[in-house]
């Protein structure tokens, strides 16, 4: 990893998240931390006719899993299920758009991780 | 004092570039490096003496076996333990240790109702094993912090009573860096007819330290953070109490005698010892202990003390930066822990890494309840040893300052 990972792009969505705060009313919820380093996440959703229609995200992490957060809280909204469950590393990573050391991958693939449980959290709750 | 410059030479690893950069290696709170006067022994155990211990009339067994019980007597000396190597038992690990007396002593020991006395300084491994404990129906009360990070005597008097069996906490915190009055914690606990258990993994290696003048019952510590290999450790416990101890593990080595119904304990230490050891750690251990002992224990914390004073001086250089624990260097050990305001400690760490080849630690230092008494998610933390010199200190604080400019603070 070099200083490199610190695009312009990154930092501002580490300085000011994306959809950072909590829901009034949420239908899914899901929290998990990276022990690793202390990054920890909280995901709320709530849908309309299987969509996607708010999302927040709150927590603590570094500039890497924050951005990744921020950035994926605007790419998934209005998405389907499907399409959110179809969401993959390669996607995140195309998304943040720089390389990562095998340690930062997990920052940055954390709050992906997290938004799936709350899917998982939102199917179970349904059925 | 010694010559730094000199033993440096000795630590094949500090050669090393790290992304094209000399390494700086600021963690060793979480493991020290190695002599090569250690890894010779540990090859030469392997090249020379190798065969299994305690049971040969062979040359080879001899040679193991009185290497091995040497080894014992000469980690028993080095805190001063009254019988060398009767009272030291080899670990691999401090953890271990603790482990150790949870399950010999305090499951056998302790009935419902009874108390442990901890704090919340504590290390996961001077916590978990007394969450085990508790299974029994044991309650486990933890003694609070100061802001300055040292412990709340009076916190500490109150939460004691007279179901206190015994009183547990650390000599030298691996966050806070507070350095304990464990003689008068031992006095306390044994004034309420409590044992005392000492976690000395952050202290035995770096400063003198006398299992008789602080009159402890139990100490662990692990060789690894002292220049040993990962692996190693030992646990000293008084004489009379190990005696009264049920064995830990049981296997070969810890047995006198044995029918297909029951057996008979061996002799300390190795009724706590069960299975073929790390012989070759033992030895390496052993090693680890003369290099110190030439050093001079007293001159390893003076080293410590003057790189901790400079280092403190020039993070106060910096600004926007929260320093955890007291600033006294007297009562603290040679680590700093911080925070940059408003950067996460991944990216410090990081960004050390990648552009200055320094190594520091990020996290919690398995240290949760402590990073959430001190209001925090997660710190930095440089940790010294007798191979750290001012010119990486220096280099560090050039890396922090870089750090600032990224996130423009």
């Amino acid at each position: 990893m070099s200083i490199d990972i610190y695009q312009e792009n990154i930092l501002d969505h580490y300085e000011n998240p994306r959809n950072f705060g909590h829901l009034k009313k949420a239908d899914a919820i899901a929290h998990d931390a990276n022990p690793l380093c202390g990054d920890v996440f909280d995901i709320e959703m709530r849908f309309e006719k299987n969509k996607l229609k708010e999302i927040m995200f709150s927590g603590h992490g570094c500039a890497i899993s924050t951005a990744s957060a921020s950035m994926l809280s605007e790419k998934i909204k209005n998405l389907s299920v499907n399409q959110i469950k179809k969401t993959e590393k390669k996607d995140v990573l195309k998304m943040l758009g720089i390389e990562l050391s095998h340690v930062r991958l997990k920052c940055a693939l954390l709050p992906l991780k997290v938004m799936k449980l709350a899917i998982y959290d939102y199917l179970n709750k349904k059925q | 004092m010694y010559d730094v410059k000199k033993i440096r030479e000795d630590f094949p690893i500090l050669k090393r570039k790290i992304h094209g950069k000399n390494l700086v290696y600021l963690d060793n709170a979480a493991t020290t490096q190695k002599p090569k006067q250690v890894l010779d022994a540990w090859q030469n155990y392997y090249c020379e003496h190798n065969a299994n211990i305690h049971r040969g009339v062979h040359q080879l067994s001899q040679e193991a076996s009185d290497m091995y019980d040497d080894a014992h007597k000469k980690v028993g000396k080095f805190i001063n333990a009254k019988s060398p190597e009767q009272e030291t038992i080899f670990v691999r690990n401090a953890t271990e240790g603790i482990n150790l007396v949870a399950y010999s002593w305090a499951m056998h020991e302790l009935k419902p109702g009874d108390e442990i006395l901890s704090t919340v300084m504590e290390h996961h491994a001077n916590i978990v094993p007394w969450q085990f404990v508790k299974e029994k129906g044991i309650t486990v009360k933890h003694v609070n912090i100061n802001d300055d990070g040292t412990l709340d005597l009076e916190d500490m008097k109150e939460k004691l009573s007279n179901k206190t069996k015994l009183v547990t906490c650390v000599q030298s915190s691996n966050v806070v860096g507070t350095i304990n009055d464990v003689k008068e914690i031992g006095k306390i606990a044994h004034d309420n007819r409590a044992l005392f258990f000492v976690d000395g993994a952050q202290s035995v290696p770096h400063m003198p330290v006398d299992v008789r003048k602080i009159n402890c019952d139990f100490l662990g510590f692990s060789g690894h953070k002292m220049l040993a290999p990962m692996g190693t450790g030992a646990l000293y416990g008084k004489k009379e109490l190990l005696e009264k101890m049920p064995p830990f593990l049981g296997g070969g080595d810890m047995i006198r005698e044995v029918k297909l119904e029951k057996s008979t304990w061996n002799d300390l230490p190795w009724k706590f010892e069960a299975g073929t050891p790390d012989v070759a750690g033992g030895v390496a251990f052993s090693t680890a202990i003369d290099y110190l002992n030439k050093l001079g224990m007293d001159n390893v914390r003076k080293h410590e003390k003057e790189l901790l004073k400079y280092g403190l001086d020039k993070f106060s250089e910096i600004e926007k930066i929260d320093i955890y624990g007291p600033k006294n260097p007297e009562i603290r050990g040679g680590l700093i822990t911080f925070n940059l305001e408003g950067i996460h400690p991944h990216d410090v760490a990081g960004i050390l890494d990648s552009e200055y080849g320094v190594a520091i630690r990020s996290g919690h230092h398995c240290a949760q309840p402590l990073t959430e008494r001190l209001g925090q998610k997660s710190t930095c933390r440089a940790s010294f040893y007798i191979y750290n010199t001012k010119e990486e200190i220096d280099i560090l604080i050039e890396g922090l300052k870089k750090v600032k400019g990224v996130f423009g603070k």
